[in-house]
């Protein structure tokens, strides 16, 4: 037993001593990061010095360390993919990566990664790029500090900045992503990591999931995208410590979600976005000690959502709290704290005595006519909304919060 | 003109109402702000003050004063001094001196309690001009109820009628049509429909700052450029303007044809 590991050890040990590093610049023997890949053997080390590199198509087929010093460009010409990953074991940092060719048949990515594992992608700042990274049917990887800037201003002619299909296991870590479709796009992918990203200025979401399972954002940025953050049709996502900013526009919410099941949403805040959340056909989800403020709608419910519950939630300064359509079902709001709140509490126990009617005709009003936005804040307005609370006729009476909190959570 | 101004002025300024006028607000600014501690949710509060009732206190104010001050209005009518200068003076004087304990009465409070270190300085230079533009609108109209009606509970009634009519039921009319006529593309009237009104200008003016979330988030191109840049801004203020220069010409063309 105890030889055999000897003895694996030793094998490792020659694997070691046999890494060579291969340098390439423009005075070396190798003046291609193309000719030096091919020429490398598995686990070697290919160190590229500053310069611009004009390749596109470098192809990684062994597992190998792929690094820039001082930031050295490659530089694609708009003809196409740059690096394309297709064994485990790579490990790709340090580069400028400019000009991926656009075409509306191929995804063209400046750097894709194929059935592969265990890849490390660190530190890469991509420029005009279709796009970003691709990860296809790859597990178990990383994808850490790099800087994606696009120029994106169509949805249909750009491409997404952090791209996942059918990849597993993947974390994805203090990322800077600015101006490309989306910014981190997952498509069934399970059990990802995104943690600690910037995703700003992009024209459609965020972070988009599609398809994907028991996944975790926490502590990312989302500030003036089409949309913060889009979850379509997944089940288990935890949404915690997210920062949703400034999403304006028509269809804008900071977190959309549609057929989601089993989620958990908690210490998120939503700040200055049009929707707060858009809620669409989703069950069983938690919304916990949550901010909303100053948010045109903090919440924003439509048909079908059964068993959600909404609670320790801040409600500050929104213009409306809730907007409500059908029944409220057996979805529960429970211990939230709202500065709309005008109630007393007289027992002196931290609880409003009186319940909380988050909906307001108003609210209802404007979801028919829109254009009665435009008496928003008005007398007459804050008189038909009084005497709505006092007898419910249009809003659901049963939609209260029982126990609204005096104090800010 | 400025020597009736400069009457009119500190008149007002010795009488008690005025006073009253301002301790209200400087109270009301103070209690604002200590029960929130926070300069800008006060604004949002003080939004629904200022539409409301700084209105009917220039209306109230406005036509008091005139039928008070009738007798010497008679009397420096007799004098070789130029009609719209009568007028003219005593409208800037009540609306001057209104203005004036506004702007400190909310001033006072919001300065000490730290706002020029806030960002919501801006926003609550907005409220201050808007408060002012309407004492002054509201002080014109009254002046031109007074004019048209000789009885003074008759006039008293009209500008009240006036001010509740602009504050309130204009809104439930305007909403009442939107809701009507819901089949059909509305933005454009629904713009128009408030600026017809100073109050509702003047609260779209300051939605503008607050709630402009909420405001773009709505799908009508034209609201979207209305709201979206400081076209805006610009085209409320110059109406709001307007709606100062309008009625005050109406006055001063009242005051000329009338009979005393």
């Amino acid at each position: 037993m105890s030889y055999k590991w000897a003895i694996g050890c030793i094998l490792f040990g020659i694997a070691f001593v046999q890494a060579e590093t291969i340098r390439v610049c423009s005075s070396c023997t190798y003046t291609s990061i193309k000719d030096a890949v091919l020429i490398a053997k598995p686990y070697d080390t290919v160190l590229v010095e500053n310069g611009i590199y004009k390749e596109i198509n470098i192809w990684i087929d062994k597992p190998l360390t792929l690094e820039g010093l001082d930031l050295p460009v490659i530089d694609g010409e708009d003809r196409g993919e740059i690096i394309t990953i297709v064994s485990d074991d790579v490990q790709l940092s340090g580069f400028l990566i400019r000009n991926v060719g656009t075409s509306y048949t191929a995804d063209y990515a400046a750097v894709r990664v194929i059935k592969s594992k265990n890849f490390t992608i660190e530190n890469l700042q991509l420029e005009q790029l279709f796009f970003g990274i691709y990860l296809e049917k790859s597990d178990h990887g990383k994808v850490i500090n790099n800087r994606i800037i696009g120029d994106a201003v169509e949805e249909f002619n750009s491409g997404n900045g952090i791209h996942l299909w059918y990849s597993n296991h993947v974390e994805v870590l203090n990322n800077r992503i600015e101006k490309v479709r989306d910014g981190i796009y997952l498509e069934f992918s399970d059990n990802i990591l995104i943690r600690n990203n910037k995703s700003l200025n992009n024209v459609r979401y965020g972070l988009h999931f599609m398809f994907s399972n028991e996944d975790s954002y926490e502590e990312n940025l989302f500030e003036n995208n089409g949309a913060g953050v889009a979850v379509m049709f997944s089940k288990n996502i935890r949404m915690t410590d997210n920062t949703f900013r400034n999403n304006w526009g028509p269809t804008s919410y900071g977190l959309l979600l549609k057929e989601i099941y089993d989620a958990e949403i908690k210490n998120n805040r939503f700040i200055k976005n049009t929707i707060g959340i858009n809620v669409e056909g989703s069950n069983r989800i938690r919304y916990q000690q949550n901010d909303f403020i100053n948010n045109g709608w903090a919440l924003k419910v439509t048909g079908g959502c059964y068993s959600n519950m909404f609670e320790e939630n801040n409600f500050l300064s929104n213009s409306f709290d809730i907007s409500y359509n059908g029944q409220l079902n057996d979805n529960k709001f429970d211990g939230n704290y709202w500065s709309n709140y005008t109630g007393y509490d007289l027992d002196k126990d931290g609880i409003g005595d009186v319940p909380y009617r988050p909906v307001k005709l108003f609210s209802y009003i404007v979801n028919r006519t829109p254009e009665t936005i435009i008496l928003l804040r008005s007398l007459f307005m804050d008189l038909i909304n009084f005497s709505e609370r006092v007898s419910p006729v249009f809003t659901p009476d049963n939609l209260i919060d029982a126990r609204p909190q005096m104090q800010q959570i | 003109m400025f020597k009736i101004l400069k009457y009119s002025f500190y008149d007002l300024m010795r009488s008690k109402w005025s006073y009253f006028y301002f301790l209200f607000y400087l109270l009301l600014g103070f209690l604002l702000l200590f029960l929130n501690n926070d300069v800008s949710k006060g604004i949002i509060t003080l939004l629904n003050i200022v539409v409301v009732l700084v209105p009917l206190i220039g209306t109230i104010f406005g036509i008091m004063y005139f039928y008070n001050a009738r007798e010497f209005t008679t009397l420096l009518l007799a004098q070789p001094i130029k009609r719209s200068h009568i007028f003219l003076g005593q409208f800037l004087g009540v609306g001057g001196s209104l203005t004036l304990c506004l702007v400190l009465g909310l001033g006072i409070p919001f300065v000490l309690y730290g706002l020029l270190r806030s960002g919501a300085i801006w926003d609550f230079s907005l409220l201050l001009v808007v408060g002012a533009c309407l004492t002054l609108i509201f002080t014109a109209l009254a002046f031109n109820v007074a004019l048209g009606n000789t009885n003074r509970i008759k006039g008293f009634g009209y500008a009240v009628l006036l001010w509740l009519f602009l504050a309130i039921v204009y809104d439930g009319l305007f909403l009442l049509s939107l809701l009507i006529f819901e089949e059909y593309p509305l933005d454009t009237y629904a713009l128009i429909g408030s600026m017809a009104n100073p109050i509702d200008l003047s609260r779209i003016l300051i939605l503008l700052k607050l709630d402009i979330s909420v405001l773009l988030g709505y799908t009508g191109a034209v609201f979207k450029s209305f709201f979206g840049t400081s076209k805006g801004l610009i085209i409320a203020l110059i109406i709001l303007v307007l709606w100062i220069v309008i009625p005050v010409r109406l006055m001063v063309w009242q005051g000329n044809k009338k009979d005393f």
